[in-house]
């Protein structure tokens, strides 16, 4: 649980992983949201689609919901779509049973 | 289960007001696949100068039921998607679709149970989904829904909650109205808190699987409350929609 008292953050415009369950499978080809994931600044590891989601401005942003950094940064352009990941120590892509 | 989520165009079949606010769309799907109760689809919009808007929304009809889906959706102030869909859309229109989509929020009958479903307003679709492919499949499952609306009015699936818990010994369903209560309401008239949910966890054991769907705060509030009773957070599975609806 987060203490609302020490964060400047939205809380109200909040969304969780879930919202970018469409743009997260697009990019990998896989469903992304019950895969695990471990933030590089607490160590907390949990779904993507516990994170959580902040999507009202030009890009996307998936915070850890324990100490609320940044996890992954996802701008979406005409040409690309750009995918800043450098607060996952991993990302999990199952595989197809075979 | 892997499949591709490529655009599919969906034809709108049916339109059915569930409240002021608030309605069902039934969509036939070219290449329907069978969808885990809780997940979503993308909903696509392009203008005819090529700008395109997109959101998603909660399929609301069981797996059980092929070739087609229905999507609630809760028209909202500003929303240029919902708006469409409530004031122009009209049966035998168009429109784009990717899914299904979401792996976490999801819940099937081999999942078990028991389950407490709390929902606050349109909140309730994703949960809709999951109590009909629980009575479609018979899986017998204990499941309890908390429903928080602010008006007797603004009660998605009132009758048909109310049938199906006639129907299922399995399915207990209680309403929480938090604005205003019709003469001899017998149910909640408050915020969802900590002695409601306990009343309504309780007789469901120490460790149910738990979804709550609504807007942010609420799933905050309802989140926090069940840790304060003894739930386990691991147990305990959300999804948020914000006000402005955005991509959500």
């Amino acid at each position: 649980m987060v203490d609302s008292v020490e964060t400047d953050l939205d809380r109200a415009l909040m969304l969780d992983g879930n919202a970018l369950a469409g743009l997260l499978q697009e990019i990998f080809t896989v469903e992304m949201t019950a895969s695990p994931t471990e933030c590089a600044s607490c160590g907390r590891e949990g779904a993507l689609g516990t994170l959580l989601a902040f999507i009202q401005g030009p890009g996307m942003v998936l915070r850890c919901p324990s100490c609320e950094q940044v996890i992954l940064r996802i701008v979406q352009t005409p040409e690309a779509i750009l995918l800043d990941a450098r607060g996952a120590v991993y990302l999990r892509l199952a595989r197809a049973p075979a | 289960m892997q499949h591709s989520i490529d655009w599919q165009i969906a034809t709108v079949t049916a339109i059915k007001p569930e409240t002021p606010q608030v309605k069902t769309f039934t969509l036939a799907l070219p290449a329907w696949v069978p969808h885990r109760a809780g997940q979503h689809y993308d909903l696509r919009l392009t203008a005819a100068d090529g700008y395109q808007a997109q959101r998603s929304y909660s399929i609301a009809s069981p797996p059980e039921r092929t070739g087609e889906i229905d999507l609630t959706v809760e028209r909202l102030p500003d929303g240029e998607v919902s708006s469409y869909l409530h004031d122009v859309l009209v049966i035998g229109d168009q429109v784009e679709l990717r899914g299904p989509i979401g792996g976490y929020f999801v819940w099937e009958a081999r999942l078990g149970g028991p389950v407490l479903l709390i929902a606050g307003g349109s909140g309730v679709v994703p949960l809709m989904a999951m109590i009909r492919h629980g009575a479609a499949s018979r899986a017998r499952v204990p499941m309890r829904l908390l429903y928080s609306s602010r008006t007797a009015e603004d009660v998605i699936y009132g009758r048909e909650l109310a049938e199906l818990q006639a129907a299922h010994a399995d399915l207990e369903v209680f309403h929480t109205l938090t604005r205003a209560q019709p003469p001899g309401w017998a149910g909640y008239a408050r915020r969802i808190d900590a002695p409601m949910l306990r009343d309504v966890a309780e007789p469901l054991g120490p460790a149910p699987q738990v979804f709550i769907c609504g807007p942010t705060l609420l799933v905050e509030a309802a989140a926090n409350n069940l840790v304060q009773i003894g739930i386990a957070p691991g147990q305990v599975r959300t999804e948020r929609f914000g006000p402005s609806g955005g991509p959500a």
